[in-house]
């Protein structure tokens, strides 16, 4: 699906710039995103080599497995494929920490450490039913304080910069009810086809 | 406002400080873990790089050509049914394909009609609330090497759909009464 989608993006773009001669826009974009993909990579990689080396720390004091112990019960309804203790389950409570809190840049590398470890409890190139719960809950995103939103409302001279905050909590957490929802359908869509 | 700003300058080095003092009080090697782990993540940022820079190329030509501004203006009635007021559609579409044009149309709306409209709210509740579907599953799945994404696309792009009509919903009780 994935593959569709790339080329559908790229296709109906260049084809689009035939007729309304855009082409010299698409020229400048090529090269000017291949060059920010590759700024973005440099800038992870700050951050990735921070926030791994810093947990690896915590992972080697048990933290992970005390904050996942913690949150167990929640953790195996929402993930029943992964053993129970499993470092899968440290990295995934992590990675919804920093997303709650808004430090989307701590959370991206401790997500990844998240599919790595799912990774390993199913070897294949096909993503697993936790994969994709995990990927659900990432994607609908529960942020307690949407940083960026309110540095832009304060930018325009808000009255009330912060008044949006209720109102994401609300429509994340509908949002996230939602993904969770959707998810459990397709699994069991999934399950009856097999 | 001013605790807002302070919980989020204060909880990462506060994070950083409780981590290094409680591996310090169970015996880990601690510089020598740090630097063991970070090495991992070298490796990682550089395994993702094709991913990221296929799908920013194909993303940023769909944007530079106006294809997707056709896009928008085809989809627009349709979500316009769904009761998703015409403003904010661009928003809609644009936030699960590429988050730093979503943030753009966030930025251009609130300037446009000033944050403390209807629009500047609904915007402001979209942006925060959901997040880069395309993206956040070219990272994950990419840097763990998955090939068939089974139905998680389906999932991402529905919670998306869920995300904005909840927006839409929750904003006009919230707001407009």
């Amino acid at each position: 699906m994935v593959n569709y989608i790339w080329v559908f993006l790229a296709a109906s773009g260049i084809i689009y710039a035939m007729w309304n001669g855009t082409m010299d826009e698409v020229n400048e974009a090529i090269f000017n995103s291949a060059d920010d993909a590759v700024m973005l990579t440099i800038s992870l990689i700050s951050v990735l080599v921070f926030w791994l080396g810093l947990m690896k720390i915590a992972e080697e004091a048990g933290l992970l497995k005390r904050l996942s112990r913690l949150f167990e019960p929640i953790l195996k309804k929402l993930f029943p494929d992964i053993p129970a203790k499993h470092p899968a389950m440290g990295y995934i409570l992590s990675n919804f920490t920093a997303n709650l809190f808004g430090l989307g840049n701590a959370a991206t590398p401790l997500g990844i450490k998240a599919m790595q470890e799912m990774k390993k409890l199913n070897p294949s190139d096909e993503a697993s039913r936790s994969m994709i719960t995990f990927l659900a809950l990432n994607t609908s995103s529960v942020t307690l304080i949407p940083t960026t939103v309110i540095a832009i409302r304060m930018q325009y001279d808000s009255v009330s910069p912060t008044e949006i905050v209720g109102t994401t909590i609300m429509a994340t957490s509908i949002s996230t009810i939602g993904a969770l929802l959707v998810d459990r359908f397709f699994y069991f869509r999934r399950v009856r086809r097999k | 406002m001013s605790w807002i700003t302070m919980i989020s300058t204060w909880i990462i080095p506060f994070i950083i400080l409780f981590v290094l003092l409680f591996g310090t009080w169970k015996k880990v090697p601690t510089y020598e873990t740090f630097v063991e782990g970070g090495k991992e993540g070298v490796k990682m940022a550089f395994s993702l790089l094709p991913f990221l820079l296929g799908m920013m190329v194909s993303i940023s030509i769909f944007r530079a050509s106006g294809a997707m501004d056709a896009f928008v203006a085809l989809l627009s009635p349709f979500l316009q049914i769904l009761g998703i007021p015409g403003e904010i559609v661009p928003l809609a579409l644009t936030r699960p394909i590429s988050g730093t044009a979503a943030l753009a149309v966030t930025t251009d709306l609130i300037k446009e009609f000033g944050p403390d409209s209807f629009i500047g709210r609904l915007a402001s509740t979209m942006q925060g609330s959901t997040d880069t579907t395309l993206y956040i599953l070219t990272v994950y799945f990419g840097a763990v090497g998955i090939k068939k994404m089974g139905d998680a696309l389906k999932v991402g792009l529905m919670a998306d759909l869920i995300g904005i009509i909840a927006s839409v919903i929750i904003c006009t009780y919230v707001f407009s009464l």
